[in-house]
């Protein structure tokens, strides 16, 4: 076991799949002598050549469109989008071309390519710089979207991402770039798909995603310390395709349920989860199903502002605690 | 800056102009019989005619390599067809069968034919360009040698997607050939009218340090001779053409539209420029009879209408394909 940054890991997992398979090739505004603005790609253009990362102009349309088109001829494109709020730029590519072409096409045309974008707040960067579009992307039938929490989850299910046969959108979150954990030695993956119970616990669950994860698992330890509540927690990993049994199986032991979203309410991953969950794990509910989430608001700037609005560990506590005092 | 000169043989040899001349009217034929299939209802949906336009679909697929990509429009049907693509599972996909093209999952607007190198239609304003550069990259890394040729009407030249392309292609030198079929209407509306500069495609190629080149589009022999130079460029390395073809579709700009906004003086002009009976007369004063030429046309309104009762006799596609396809395993699951 080795112990890497969130950000090495991201470099890491690229340079592993390339190593292993010519086909794969990175493109993105920055990413090659720069070694990205994040130090994302760090070493990778020293190490494969021009040839196989390569720099482009701001030009999103031209970057994921061009990686749809090498990713239908026989390469295994990632392309780098620089903020996940550049997807809106390049929107019809992502929604009405690379989502769509398989089927549309009776199913004629792989496009196995991934869109690496860093997500998410707590950078200070304001509303345009620092939104969370899990929720944007996951709505869309065709597109598999990852967003991992940690420096061993996010090589190995970059690396399952870049063998994967489909377009992959994977969520890299700017807060957790400095992070540490250990990562395993020799070749690293993680199947797209599977949910992580990452604490085990009886009274209730908590469903997060991404940077939500190490602040559920905060609030877990104080919920437990503090208020004798045992509250499993479970990192989703994969919004497409979605681990429903984890889920499932975790809520027929608790009978309680709340997701912790960074991504705006309305429309949110969790109101999915919720919805699943209201359907098929009625009869096992004690209690409301209860998200946490960043009110329907872009994101402020300011620390303070922005503190406020993506769900804290306090608030976690504080709204499990009361939601399960209600319930009782 | 005047248009480049582009060398025009006098006359291609035999072969090639019947091969041309049958290229064109099948375009031709097929689509006029989809065209009456649409007003009787028998197709659903919209559909964007190329009739006029058959001579940019003609010289280019005869100037490709058989394994060269084609991206082309919605108004793609005269380009799938010119890249070998039978018949009826074309006229399949218009009527919604099981049997068509693409299994009644894309219908009019997204012909695809992967092994015949049409790599799709596309149905947002510009959107292939970037993806004709890609498959253009895939290539030149590949070393395959092949070249992507991606149509395009002079609508598009005013979205954002033709210039990031453009730009990009030619940073790249990627083996790609972007051809304007410069129709002169934008749906609508006149192209200059919504335009800067008098030609729009060629117009803005110094932007991107390349030639300007425009080619009568309704003379099958210049648009051949045009495509072979720009596809022999991008196979030697020395990067993307941008292209204008001058034309114009005889019909209006989808089936909702009789085209009434444009002057009949106007119309009548370019019907008199019609490229198919124009070239049928340079074949015939270069030599080649008068039953052989009829004998063709008479072969392709047989095949049109084989192929059409063989497409409406088959079955609509059953429920159990709505769920497959989404994914590379075949299916549409989402969760487990």
């Amino acid at each position: 076991m080795a112990e890497l940054t969130y950000r090495a890991a991201i470099a890491a997992g690229i340079a592993q799949e390339m190593e292993r398979d010519p086909s794969v090739v990175l493109i993105g505004e920055d990413v090659g002598a720069a070694g990205g603005v994040f130090k994302l790609t760090e070493g990778l253009l020293a190490r494969f050549g021009p040839e196989r990362v390569r720099d482009t102009p701001i030009s999103e349309q031209a970057i994921v469109g061009a990686a749809m088109g090498a990713a239908m001829t026989g390469l295994r494109p990632i392309a780098e989008l620089m903020f996940s709020d550049f997807f809106a730029v390049t929107w019809d590519m992502v929604v009405n071309q690379i989502a769509k072409t398989r089927y549309m096409t009776g199913g004629q045309v792989s496009i196995p390519l991934v869109l690496r974008t860093a997500n998410g707040a707590g950078l200070r960067f304001g509303a345009q710089h620092s939104q969370s579009i899990e929720n944007w992307v996951m709505a869309i039938p065709g597109l598999k979207v990852v967003a991992p929490s940690n420096p061993a989850d996010m090589l190995g299910l970059l690396a399952a991402a870049i063998r994967d046969d489909d377009p992959v959108i994977v969520c890299e979150h700017k807060a957790l770039f400095a992070s540490k954990g250990e990562v395993p030695d020799g070749e690293h993956m993680v199947p797209m798909g599977q949910a992580s119970v990452v604490r085990g616990g009886a009274d209730c669950t908590i469903v997060a995603l991404a940077a939500m994860v190490p602040k559920a698992l905060e609030a877990a330890v104080r919920l437990d310390s503090d208020h004798g509540i045992d509250a499993e927690v479970i990192d989703l990993r994969s919004l497409v395709p979605l681990d429903a049994q984890t889920i499932l199986r975790s809520v027929a032991k608790t009978s309680r349920l709340f997701t912790v979203e960074e991504n705006p309410r309305v429309g949110g991953w969790g109101a999915e989860i919720v919805s699943l969950v209201a359907d098929e794990g009625f009869y096992s509910l004690d209690a409301p199903l209860v998200r946490i989430t960043t009110p329907h608001i872009p994101i402020p700037s300011a620390a303070a502002l922005e503190d406020l609005a993506i769900p804290s560990v306090d608030r976690i506590v504080a709204t499990v605690k009361r939601r399960l005092e209600e319930a009782t | 800056m005047a248009p480049k000169a582009m060398p025009v043989p006098a006359t291609v040899a035999r072969d090639l102009g019947l091969a041309l001349y049958r290229t064109m009217q099948e375009c031709r034929l097929l689509e006029t019989r989809a065209q009456d299939l649409f007003f009787e209802g028998l197709v659903r949906g919209t559909t964007h005619l190329g009739i006029g336009q058959e001579a940019v679909a003609a010289g280019f697929a005869r100037a490709m390599r058989n394994d060269d990509y084609t991206f082309c429009t919605y108004r793609g049907h005269n380009h799938t067809l010119a890249r070998g693509v039978p018949m009826t599972p074309i006229l399949a996909e218009l009527f919604g069968r099981a049997t068509g093209l693409l299994g009644g999952k894309g219908g009019s607007m997204h012909l695809t034919s992967v092994e015949h190198g049409v790599m799709g239609s596309y149905a947002i304003v510009g959107a292939h360009l970037p993806i004709a550069l890609g498959a253009a990259w895939s290539a030149q890394y590949r070393k395959s040698g092949q070249v992507a040729v991606c149509f395009f009407g002079d609508g598009a030249t005013n979205i954002g997607a033709f210039h990031e392309a453009l730009n990009m292609a030619a940073v790249w030198k990627a083996p790609v050939v972007f051809v304007c079929e410069n129709n002169q209407y934008m749906e609508y509306t006149p192209i200059g009218a919504v335009t800067a500069v008098p030609r729009p495609a060629a117009d803005r190629a110094s932007a991107y340090g390349l030639d300007d080149i425009v080619v009568d589009g309704n003379d099958v022999e210049a648009v051949y001779a045009v495509a072979l130079e720009a596809i022999r460029r991008a196979r030697a390395g020395e990067g993307p053409s941008l292209i204008e073809a001058l034309t114009y579709r005889h019909g209006g700009h989808s089936r909702a539209d009789p085209g009434k906004y444009r002057p009949d003086e106007e119309v009548a002009a370019w019907k008199a420029r019609d490229p198919i009976p124009a070239y049928r007369e340079r074949l015939l004063a270069a030599g080649i009879d008068v039953a052989t030429l009829d004998a063709i046309d008479a072969e392709i309104a047989i095949n049109v209408a084989e192929a059409e009762a063989t497409a409406r006799a088959a079955p609509e596609p059953t429920a159990a394909v709505l769920l497959t396809d989404v994914w590379s395993d075949g299916g549409a699951e989402w969760r487990n």
